[in-house]
């Protein structure tokens, strides 16, 4: 398995994440390497093996539906690069699909 | 040619927890903007989100509702984008393993319809986005971590009409089950829908688009008639369909293509780590099965059987769990299952729709509706008399016996009082008395209400009658 320039263009669109022609170039070559170092796994058959979703074999972890304080707004908002006294304020969207 | 359309609907209920689906913030509505935040929704680097039990319970109780398997083993997912009002840039959802899968439930329009439900799955719902308020665009986060349920059905709806009845029992259900108010007007239920045409009895699907931005029933089924219109006008000018997404307008009964490039997503699913897998084995599963209170539609057939109750008023009765209940609470005072309905299904319900409220809002006690059926039935107040009692119980709700002997409204029975009231109409009636005799049987009509003028309308019509018969002969 390899990746394209192509495709690690749009990779790296989907992250939102802007290179550079010489950078894109050169994750280029890196990611095939990667993927190439991971392709060793294919030799093994795991034809019989269920996929593994979770490395630690725990289930059912929950929490009972009780109500914990919330953090105070002021301090949910300090870290925001941008907000008014109520809400974080983000560039202008609109919608393209959710 | 003639077309058929393909209709699927995915639909999205808020459930009624206390808490988020994977942190302790309350889901209360209408608190100040982002004021039921923590970092775990807030998306902050490093947290760990934890499943509430509860949103488990309640999403293997729909299916178990709508007849799904529940599948044993289910692991929840990352569905990747950004978007301002999701801050970790994914949403947790379920992919692979959901939870619920292959249920159906049933319609009835003109026919009989199993409309299959593909899946249900838990998920996390988005914050708000508010857009209007000048240059930039402001978040709220409070929504954000909401518990869901993604209710997936197969394509099996033709209609706008199938699609109104499948999401009015939908409806029916998650409110039956209290795991979800239902109203889609405030959003906590939410339907979006894939439509497609194909030439009549053909196989393949044709392209479909998406409809989103209803915001009642009646719009999803506008929005889905509109659509199948729109496309079959299309191909038959020799158009081609294309995959997009619309919006509903309201307004203007019409769906627009939604403005920007369509992109294909690519949500990049992957199993998150953060989060264990969820197992509901059987011994689990019975004990939600037993907590399942009684459908509609077997509360329906057990209204009629049981309480000997015309289809009708059981599907009216039965339509909304809380009118059901009421009805039920007014039989544990009276016997009488019909003239109870009666006032439940008319007097009650048509209070409840004018002012807008709650049956568990109603003003009169279910218990002294029951005490002023007895009175009718006891024969001590008439029918008409009972209407003029309720509306004392709507200004306060007390004992209808209590009222009517402070307003010396009690019925009377008194053979004498009545007989006397009888005497003085005949006495000033000769003409009529007359009339009667020569065998115009209709004016008794007449003496029955100048004798309730009289008695102001407390005597007993059945006495009346018989004893007006007796002295006319």
């Amino acid at each position: 398995m390899s990746v394209s320039k192509e495709e690690v263009k749009k990779i790296a669109e989907l992250a939102r994440l802007e290179f550079s022609e010489s950078e894109i170039e050169k994750y280029t070559v890196e990611m095939n390497n990667i993927l190439g170092y991971v392709e060793k796994l294919n030799e093994l058959d795991t034809s019989n093996v269920e996929p593994l979703s979770h490395p630690i074999e725990n289930t059912n972890v929950f929490r009972d539906d009780k109500i914990i304080p919330s953090t105070e707004r002021d301090e949910a908002l300090k870290n925001a690069p941008d907000k008014t006294s109520e809400h974080f304020k983000v560039p202008k969207v609109i919608s393209q699909n959710k | 040619m003639e077309f058929e359309a393909v209709i699927g609907l995915e639909v999205h209920a808020q459930l009624l927890t206390d808490t988020k689906i994977f942190c302790g913030c309350s889901t209360k509505f209408g608190n100040p903007a982002n004021s039921n935040v923590c970092p775990v929704c807030l998306g902050h680097p490093g947290v760990l989100p934890v499943l509430n039990k509860k949103v488990v319970e309640f999403t293997t109780l729909m299916g178990l509702a709508t007849n799904c398997t529940i599948n044993e083993k289910s692991v929840f997912a990352r569905k990747n984008y950004f978007y301002p009002d999701l801050p970790k840039g994914y949403q947790i959802s379920q992919f692979e393993l959901p939870i619920c899968e292959n249920g159906y439930i049933d319609i009835k329009t003109n026919d009989e319809k199993r409309i299959r439900i593909k899946r249900i799955h838990m998920e996390e719902d988005a914050g708000k986005s508010i857009h209007d308020q000048g240059y930039d665009t402001l978040v709220d986060v409070n929504r954000c971590g909401t518990p869901l349920i993604e209710i997936v059905s197969e394509p099996d709806i033709s209609s706008g009409e199938e699609a109104y009845q499948y999401l009015s029992n939908l409806k029916q259900i998650i409110t039956y089950l209290g795991i979800c108010d239902g109203n889609m007007e405030e959003g906590s239920l939410r339907c979006d829908a894939n439509i497609s045409i194909r030439p009549k009895g053909a196989t393949e699907l044709g392209t479909r688009t998406e409809v989103k931005n209803m915001n009642s029933f009646r719009n999803v089924q506008k929005a889905i008639d509109f659509e199948i219109d729109r496309q079959i006008n299309l191909v038959e000018d020799g158009g081609e369909v294309i995959q997009q997404t619309l919006l509903w307008n309201a307004e203007q009964n019409k769906a627009t293509s939604m403005r920007g490039k369509e992109e294909a997503h690519d949500y990049r699913y992957f199993p998150d780590p953060d989060l264990m897998p969820v197992i509901v084995d059987e011994a689990w599963q019975k004990e939600i099965f037993i907590t399942m209170p009684e459908l509609p539609v077997k509360r329906k057939e057990r209204f009629i059987k049981d309480l000997n109750l015309p289809e009708y008023d059981a599907e009216v009765l039965t339509s909304q769990r809380e009118m059901a209940d009421f009805y039920e609470e007014v039989l544990t005072e009276t016997n009488d299952s019909k003239i109870a309905s009666n006032w439940v299904m008319g007097d009650v319900l048509k209070i409840i729709n004018e002012q807008k409220i709650s049956f568990s809002n109603f003003p009169v006690s279910p218990k002294n509706l029951g005490k002023l059926i007895n009175l009718i039935n006891q024969n001590k107040i008439s029918s008409k008399i009972a209407k003029d009692v309720f509306p004392f119980m709507l200004e306060e709700d007390r004992d209808p016996e209590i009222i009517v002997k402070e307003k010396n409204l009690i019925q009377i029975t008194d053979t004498s009082a009545i007989e006397s009231a009888i005497d003085n109409v005949i006495n000033q009636n000769p003409d009529q008395v007359e009339e009667f005799k020569s065998g115009k049987d209709k004016v008794i009509g007449f003496f029955v209400g100048q004798v309730m003028k009289e008695t102001k309308g407390k005597a007993n019509p059945q006495m009346v009658n018989q004893i007006l018969r007796e002295k006319l002969k």
